[in-house]
């Protein structure tokens, strides 16, 4: 654990007034406050910072303290051997303790660095902070057209704990959902932020989707399409079979009622499916083939 | 709108210790919608989180009406951006 340059850190001088403390702290907190800073992480240890240093500098107790012992917290021990160093009353005291590295803390606790707790203890702060929203967390799912096709149940791993969560079918590529209180810790008793989850959808099937409706180009060999009869074809919830009437067009569109993509958070309910026909002419032909095209061109 | 879904600005003044006059400032400069129900004004609960970010804002930080009024709706378009980022990304991939 470091020693913390409160001055440094309001970027002030030693022998600032308390009106001129005020000033910085209000001049970096509009710069770095959460509120203005949405999910931007920086800003917000930032803001930690100041706050503990106005916190520490603000209270002229706690700046005189911080002033007496602050760069020597380390020799605290001696302090207390000769009776110097003051405990304060229900803290952890001034000392003594094995300090790990210098940390600021992401906000289920006081939101101070172990420097500040070493020093002032657990009695923390001598006014009322204001309660921040923890930050809100966005994430994205990536996921295949054909993961969603049905719902489907999916644990995720948020910053070390397991959220099993549910995931409609019909859901759209780019769509978010909002998970109420997954975000990062709130400060001072305030709630905590929202996870944002946005689905990622890749197309992996041989559909084209708009919406919850399905579109499929299906070749059709030119004399089914001219003398009819039946095509199988593959949806996204298996084959079936397709009456072809005579006589089809190339580029004929047919709907499939019912055979489209689900639609979102309405169980049972689905979208159609548009199979556009496309006419494939006979290739290679034998002499035989050529006779009879010859004979129909004369009819 | 249920009333159930309503705050009683006096509460809100109450609890977070503020003058009616800033919930009416905020109003007036049309950053908050108000409810008004037999000659009391109410707070829409999808207001709640708004209004809060605005009390921190003027209370903490000394911001007046103008000054919240350039924050929220810079605010804004960073997130309109942030989407159409978005958009455009889900495009390219």
């Amino acid at each position: 654990m470091d020693f913390v340059d409160y001055y440094s850190t309001l970027g002030i001088k030693k022998t600032s007034t308390t009106d001129e403390i005020k000033k910085a702290y209000r001049k970096l907190a509009r710069k770095h406050h959460p509120d203005v800073n949405p999910n931007d992480k920086e800003s917000n240890k930032k803001f930690q910072q100041i706050n503990e240093a106005n916190e520490v500098l603000s209270d002229p107790d706690k700046r005189k303290k911080y002033d007496q012992y602050g760069k020597d917290w380390k020799h605290a021990d001696q302090f207390a051997n000769s009776g110097q160093a003051g405990r304060s009353a229900g803290g952890r005291g001034f000392g003594g303790q094995d300090f790990g590295g210098y940390t600021y803390a992401s906000g289920e606790d006081s939101g101070f660095s172990d420097f500040f707790e070493s020093l002032f203890g657990g009695a923390r702060r001598s006014r009322q902070q204001a309660a921040y929203r923890g930050q809100d967390y966005n994430a994205e799912l990536h996921l295949t057209l054909s993961d969603v096709y049905t719902t489907k149940k999916q644990t995720l791993t948020i910053n070390g704990k397991n959220v099993r969560i549910t995931i409609p079918a019909g859901v759209e590529n780019g769509q978010v959902i909002k998970l109420k209180n997954y975000g990062s810790p709130g400060a001072n008793g305030g709630p905590n932020g929202d996870l944002f989850i946005t689905f990622m959808i890749k197309n992996d099937t041989s559909f084209r989707r708009d919406g919850n409706d399905l579109y499929k180009d299906e070749e059709l060999d030119l004399y089914t399409a001219v003398l009819g009869g039946d095509k199988t074809i593959e949806t996204l919830n298996g084959k079936i079979k397709l009456k072809v009437n005579a006589e089809t067009q190339n580029g004929h569109k047919v709907r499939l009622k019912g055979k489209g993509f689900p639609v979102y958070k309405q169980e049972g309910v689905f979208g159609d499916l548009y199979v556009t026909w496309n006419i494939k002419l006979p290739i290679n032909l034998t002499n035989k083939q050529k006779e009879l095209f010859t004979e129909l061109s004369k009819l | 709108m249920a009333t159930k879904d309503l705050i009683p600005a006096k509460d809100f003044c109450y609890h977070h210790n503020i003058e009616y006059s800033f919930i009416s400032s905020l109003q007036s400069s049309g950053l908050i919608k108000v409810t008004s129900i037999k000659r009391s004004v109410y707070i829409p609960l999808e207001e709640m989180h708004k209004l809060e970010k605005f009390v921190r804002l003027h209370y903490e930080l000394d911001i007046n009406i103008e000054g919240i009024e350039t924050i929220h709706h810079l605010l804004n378009k960073i997130d309109d951006m942030q989407k159409e980022l978005l958009a455009l990304r889900n495009r390219i991939h």
